[in-house]
């Protein structure tokens, strides 16, 4: 049964199951995807499905469109002149990539951690406030509320409940991006996008960040880009290899890192390239 | 093959090394004996008098510069006002929002060509379009002179200073769901202000000292400043008129106006300094 589940992904949608009774459902569904970086392209014909409230790894050499790949989740991508989508991207049935799509609303639904800790220029509470008075109207105590939890949630709040009027530049690496994670957990998302997040920490670090996806993955569903094949084999339930922009293989993580289907993956797996 | 000889490439060496340390002490001594002169020559005129009288007419004791000191702050004050939001903004298209477009590069192209363009120009412009239509000077077109002077200085640094700020911190905002805006306005420039303030206080160093705008446009009157709609005392045409002048006294006036505003100058370059450096939050 497993074994059948990684060829057939990448052309249809497979809803897996999961140990017990569980059923997990899709949560972002994607169909088809070309992107261009003017008239390069960068993916080509991706298709996807990241099921709620798992850990989805996403692995390959460096500039195979991992990176470019999650980056459509969220938009951010328009950001840039001359890069541009073809395909869907259905987020609850939904495409996010019409244009009727409320981009702001998006956002909110989907976070994003990027590769080094990019904390604002301000203190700790008001980097964590700071999603929370955009998209929320929020009387004080609340906010102080609720910027406890979301510190809570990250696992920074013992190490940071009394310095939270200091600079959020101040706080450590590891610290500065379990403050990322904070924020973007603050104002609630339903899914996290993780670009490559632990790769500026050193390895101490590294294993709480990890420590807190696994804890994560209750409430949220999470992308995680990795460079390091033991993070995506240690937390991600699923994973996704990509070459060249194309996705050569997706499956249960257990199924890619013991039995690929794919001479590709086996050889970057094995660490015969990338 | 035969080596080339390290003694003659040891002697260039030398020699490139002597000419422009000498170069460079010959710049550094210019700059030192203008000080030592100004400082020299000024400390004499400065006293409680020079901040707070007007000044009087030639051979009598007594009498400052406490209109031409409080109309060159007003100018300045006022020229500030205008060309900081102004060139801030401008700033701001330019690295936020135009990139490359075809009007971000006009805008770039048309600043630098202002930046160059001696300061006479602009006061003639000014003159034309603001002093002869009402048929009068006024300290208003001397600011909008100096403001249009800033203009090209504060949008190029803050453009300079805000492409300073790593991409990652934009994309962070903006993937929290932040409109473009609220990222310039509430990250990018917390992230960039000592740069921002430090490019407006240059700016203000820059014009505090222009004279020749100032003489087409605000001219200089002996009297209290009493409305940015007529002529407004100011130093450094003070400065200018003075010097000129054969009486020693006036002179003495002149030399310690122009102590007064290097040391402006230099107290606004300095500090910009140590804006910069500060640490940001």
């Amino acid at each position: 049964m497993i074994d059948e589940i990684s060829e057939e992904i990448a052309t249809k949608p497979v809803v897996s199951e999961h140990a017990g009774d569980e059923k997990i459902g899709v949560k972002i569904s994607v169909k088809d995807l070309d992107f261009f970086y003017g008239s390069t392209q960068a993916l080509y014909n991706n298709t996807l499905d990241i099921f709620g409230n798992r850990v989805t790894a996403i692995i390959g050499p460096s500039g195979c469109g991992k990176s470019t790949h999650i980056r459509v989740y969220n938009r951010i991508f328009e950001l840039y002149r001359g890069q541009r989508v073809s395909g869907a991207v259905l987020m609850d049935g939904h495409d996010i990539l019409s244009p009727d799509q409320d981009v702001i609303e998006l956002r909110r639904k989907i976070g994003m951690i990027f590769q080094k800790p990019t904390p604002f220029p301000m203190t700790v509470f008001e980097n964590v406030a700071y999603g929370l008075r955009l998209h929320y109207k929020v009387s004080k105590s609340e906010l102080t509320g609720r910027v406890e939890l979301a510190l809570r949630d990250a696992a920074l709040w013992e190490e940071v409940k009394d310095k939270q009027g200091e600079p959020g530049l101040a706080l450590s690496g590891g610290q500065q991006q379990r403050l990322c994670i904070a924020r973007a957990i603050a104002v609630e998302p339903e899914v996290l996008l993780m670009d490559e997040p632990t790769s500026a920490i050193d390895p101490l670090a590294t294993a709480k960040i990890e420590e807190l996806v696994e804890q994560l993955k209750s409430k949220y569903t999470i992308v995680i880009v990795t460079h390091n094949m033991q993070q995506a084999a240690r937390i991600s339930d699923y994973t996704a290899f990509f070459y060249q922009g194309k996705i050569i293989e997706f499956g249960r993580t257990k199924q890619i890192f013991t039995k690929p289907a794919k001479k590709q993956t086996e050889d970057y797996i094995t660490g015969r390239f990338g | 093959m035969i080596p080339r000889s390290a003694r003659g490439r040891m002697a260039v060496d030398r020699t490139i090394k002597v000419l422009s340390t000498f170069f460079s002490l010959l710049a550094l001594v210019a700059l030192g004996w203008i000080l030592f002169a100004v400082l020299a020559r000024g400390m004499g005129a400065i006293n409680l008098q020079f901040f707070t009288k007007l000044p009087t007419p030639p051979g009598m004791a007594g009498g400052g510069l406490g209109n031409a000191i409080l109309g060159t702050g007003i100018i300045t004050a006022i020229a500030t006002i205008l060309g900081v939001p102004i060139g801030l903004l401008g700033g701001v298209y330019l690295a936020e929002f135009g990139a490359d477009s075809r009007l971000a590069t006009a805008t770039r192209f048309t600043s630098n060509v202002l930046m160059g363009t001696p300061s006479i120009i602009i006061g003639v412009f000014v003159y034309t379009i603001l002093v002869l239509p009402r048929g009068q000077f006024s300290g208003y077109a001397g600011a909008v002179a100096l403001s249009i002077i800033m203009l090209p200085v504060i949008a190029r640094t803050t453009e300079d200073m805000l492409a300073l700020v790593p991409n990652a911190l934009r994309e962070s905002a903006l993937a929290l769901g932040a409109p473009r805006w609220k990222v310039t306005l509430g990250v990018v420039f917390r992230a960039a202000r000592n740069g921002l303030v430090t490019g407006a206080l240059l700016a203000v160093a820059r014009v505090s000292g222009e004279t020749a705008p100032l003489l087409f446009t605000a001219l200089n009157s002996p009297f209290w400043p009493e409305s940015i709609m007529r002529p407004m005392p100011n130093l450094t045409v003070t400065i200018f008129n003075y010097a000129m002048s054969p009486f020693a006294d006036w002179k003495a006036m002149a030399w310690g106006a122009s102590l007064l505003i290097m040391a402006a100058v230099l107290v606004l370059a300095v500090g910009s300094r140590i804006v910069f450096r500060q640490k940001s939050t």
